[in-house]
């Protein structure tokens, strides 16, 4: 019973991740019929802002709660203007298009986002460069060699995984004897259920939320009506990417190895939760999220651990061939 | 939902094309420096390793390793009077670039050796590059038996100067039936790992023949994040101790994991836990875990002395176990150099075969007909943010 009751706790908190990167994906794809697959991507770059600024401040040394409440706020800040630079620049151009081409578009800028972050420093970079030109004989000025030194150093952070630092300290309660759960499980659970709940109310009783079903309901009629179109479609990105970067932060305090393609697995398993409960729905994405991180849980724990993705991916299978809209989804008619 | 549909097919080719596609070749800080002049002057020593990547202090140490060793022959008068230079290429802890790196130094640059790499399917992935072009390749720390020997053949150019799983593993059983007197263990490996499937076996194999029961049998995959659904099934059989045999990101997450879950006993493993950022990432996790290693820095003799301290006069930090198996491949290379007619090809892989005694820093090396060194392996114990040794097992 002790250990049933474990893998509930893990798969809840495994779940709540999925769940919480999940949103982001449902709320795009809600108002723009778009798969926004640098979203895992926007995750990751939450986990390094997060990390840059917790080394700024000395997290590791001293954790304190205001130190963590800024890593907060920067992550949550830089997964925001990254979510309204990648709408601006890479996807409102291509609206007018078929949908095929902003897909391969997201996909396009999800690279970007992982192998720019793979890149040596800045500074190292330069150096190699300044070495190279100076092999072929370029004389490079001493004020720019000078400039170039000022370059930063540690970013991109390269492929090799860094040390993410506690944002803030951990407790493990024991409870029920000898079932572990840790405040980051109860945090992260309770941040997820309160953006869920957010979420729902910004969508069905705000006039941001009415403009926004409106514009995913028919974009064009919704401009004509005098709704701020695009306008709406950014506020929805950056809703989205801040809810990624939460994410990234509460997985990374617990799982403190970060590198630039730990977004690409929970991105793919999110989106697979997304649809699984309903796409464009947002109970549906937690609730997609939770059941897939249990069955996780449960297939590893109690058949065997290298079937995880496997079996749990089947389950998922046979539901959507149930129900193809997915748990909460809408069933739409499709006009041909 | 055929969108829906087209987009599942789309995520499946975006999944497998984030594995396989590489980014263009990032040369790493070594690789810049002006290239050598005519190679006919100088001896020219390839070098392949994880630079950068999850397991970026692997390739960092083998290559301060190989260096030291290039710098000591150098201040002597290099070998017949020929400089040594050394050359480094990013494997970014991935086999296919790992394959690309030693094409690459094998044809274009025309290295006389090939060292690297240290991690076995990575090493698997070069050696038949080797073979091919006839140029011999010493890898400093590949344990996996399959690495010098495919399908009951030697391979004709590959070697190692370490010792290899299945001995690596028994040390493991040893140590723990025999020292630790522990009677029940559960296996926890890394199934994407040729390296940690290998040594998970051999492990397994002789705990059993020694009277002990594996009392379960988990996998991960490397990069994951969450081990607890295993961690969970592995507590509820009470086992004594686990064996991890995986490289040290995972392993320090595993430990803190485990920890987290309640659990106390001690974790048990191979070298792929050799580095400062398992200490760094466990923290105090991973204390009182032991692992097996191909020396320990603390051992007295003079030899071992003299290369710490060489090492941390040119480095700074102490030698871990791929520092000093890097110093030993290039010195064993070296040394067949000297002896060798002519400092490559056949002539050199002869050399290199016909090593015996040779006085390394990490033990007696002497070539068996296999292409791989028999040597005695230490323990180490996690202790205070570092490994202490704790005893020495003869093969």
């Amino acid at each position: 019973m002790t250990e049933f009751l474990q893998h509930l706790v893990n798969g809840i908190s495994l779940g709540t991740i999925y769940a919480l990167i999940a949103l982001g994906y449902t709320m795009v794809y809600g108002v723009l019929k778009l798969i926004n697959f640098a979203h895992g991507d926007v995750y990751m770059v939450g986990a390094f802002a997060g990390y840059y600024v917790a080394t700024a401040l000395g997290v590791q040394r001293e954790p304190t709660l205001g130190k963590a409440v800024l890593v907060f706020l920067g992550a949550m800040v830089a997964t925001g203007l990254l979510g309204f630079l990648i709408e601006r620049l890479a996807y409102r151009p291509l609206r007018a298009r078929p949908r095929l081409t902003a897909l391969i578009t997201a996909i396009g800028v999800s690279f970007l986002l992982e192998y720019g972050f793979q890149l040596p420093s800045f500074r190292a970079q330069a150096a190699n460069l300044e070495a190279a030109l100076r092999g072929w004989g370029v004389v490079v000025p001493a004020w720019l060699s000078a400039a170039l030194a000022h370059l930063p150093d540690t970013f991109p952070p390269g492929p090799t995984p860094r040390f993410f630092p506690e944002p803030f300290e951990r407790v493990d309660w024991t409870v029920l004897g000898g079932v572990h759960v840790s405040n980051y499980d109860v945090v992260s659970l309770l941040v997820a259920v309160a953006f869920m709940v957010g979420l729902q109310l910004v969508v069905y009783r705000t006039r941001f939320g009415t403009a926004m079903r409106a514009v995913s309901f028919d974009a064009r009629t919704a401009g004509l009506m005098g709704i701020p179109v695009n306008r709406i479609i950014s506020g929805t990105f950056v809703l989205g990417s801040v809810l990624a970067g939460v994410a990234a932060l509460l997985v990374a305090g617990s799982r403190p190895r970060i590198d630039p393609i730990m977004g690409l697995m929970p991105g793919l398993k999110a989106f697979v939760a997304a649809v699984f409960g309903g796409i464009g729905s947002v109970p549906g994405a937690m609730l997609g999220g939770l059941a897939l991180g249990l069955g996780e849980e449960m297939v590893a724990g109690y058949t065997s651990s290298s079937f995880r993705d496997g079996i749990a991916f089947a389950m998922l299978v046979v539901v959507l061939l149930v129900r193809p809209e997915g748990l909460l989804g809408r069933v739409t008619v499709e006009k041909v | 939902m055929r969108f829906v549909r087209a987009v599942a097919v789309v995520a499946a080719a975006l999944a497998v094309a984030a594995c396989q596609s590489k980014p263009p070749e990032a040369p790493g800080p070594a690789a810049a420096k002006p290239a050598s002049p005519a190679a006919g002057d100088r001896i020219l020593v390839g070098h392949v390793g994880s630079m950068t990547g999850s397991e970026a202090t692997f390739g960092q140490s083998t290559d301060n390793g190989i260096r030291l060793a290039a710098d000591q022959w150098n201040a002597k008068g290099g070998i017949a009077g020929k400089q040594i230079d050394v050359k480094t290429y990013d494997s970014q802890g991935k086999p296919e670039e790992a394959a690309v790196a030693a094409t690459r130094l094998l044809v274009n640059d025309k290295v006389n050796v090939l060292l690297g790499e240290v991690a076995s399917s990575r090493s698997l992935a070069m050696a038949p590059v080797a073979d091919e072009r006839q140029v011999p390749m010493i890898t400093p720390s590949s344990t996996n038996p399959r690495v010098t020997k495919e399908g009951g053949k030697v391979r004709p150019f590959v070697f190692r100067v370490c010792f290899i799983d299945p001995f690596q593993g028994t040390v493991m059983a040893k140590f723990a039936r025999e020292r630790l007197k522990v009677a029940k263990v559960a296996i926890l490996r890394d199934v994407g790992n040729d390296y940690s499937v290998g040594l998970a076996d051999f492990f397994q194999d002789k705990f059993r023949q020694l009277g002990g029961e594996i009392v379960t049998d988990q996998s991960y995959k490397a990069g994951d994040q969450d081990f607890k659904a295993q961690l969970t099934a592995i507590k509820n059989r009470n086992p004594e101790a686990i064996y991890v045999p995986g490289y040290y990101t995972d392993v320090a997450l595993i430990a803190r994991q485990s920890r987290e879950l309640g659990m106390k006993q001690p974790l048990l493993g191979g070298d792929g836990w050799d580095s400062v950022k398992l200490y760094e990432i466990g923290g105090k996790a991973i204390e009182g875990s032991y692992f097996s290693n191909h020396y320990s820095p603390d051992d007295p003799s003079p030899r071992i002395q003299e290369f710490v301290q060489a090492y941390q006069k040119r480095f700074g930090g102490v030698p871990d176990g791929l520092a000093a198996q890097g110093y030993d491949a290039a010195m064993v290379a070296f040394d067949a150099m000297k002896r060798a007619s002519v400092p490559s090809g056949v002539a050199l892989r002869d050399a290199i075969a016909a090593t015996k005694d040779y006085p390394g820093v990490t033990g007696i090396i002497t070539i068996d007909e296999n292409h791989d060194a028999l040597k005695p392996a230490v323990v180490l114990e996690v202790k205070g943010g570092k490994s202490v040794y704790a005893t020495t097992i003869a093969p």
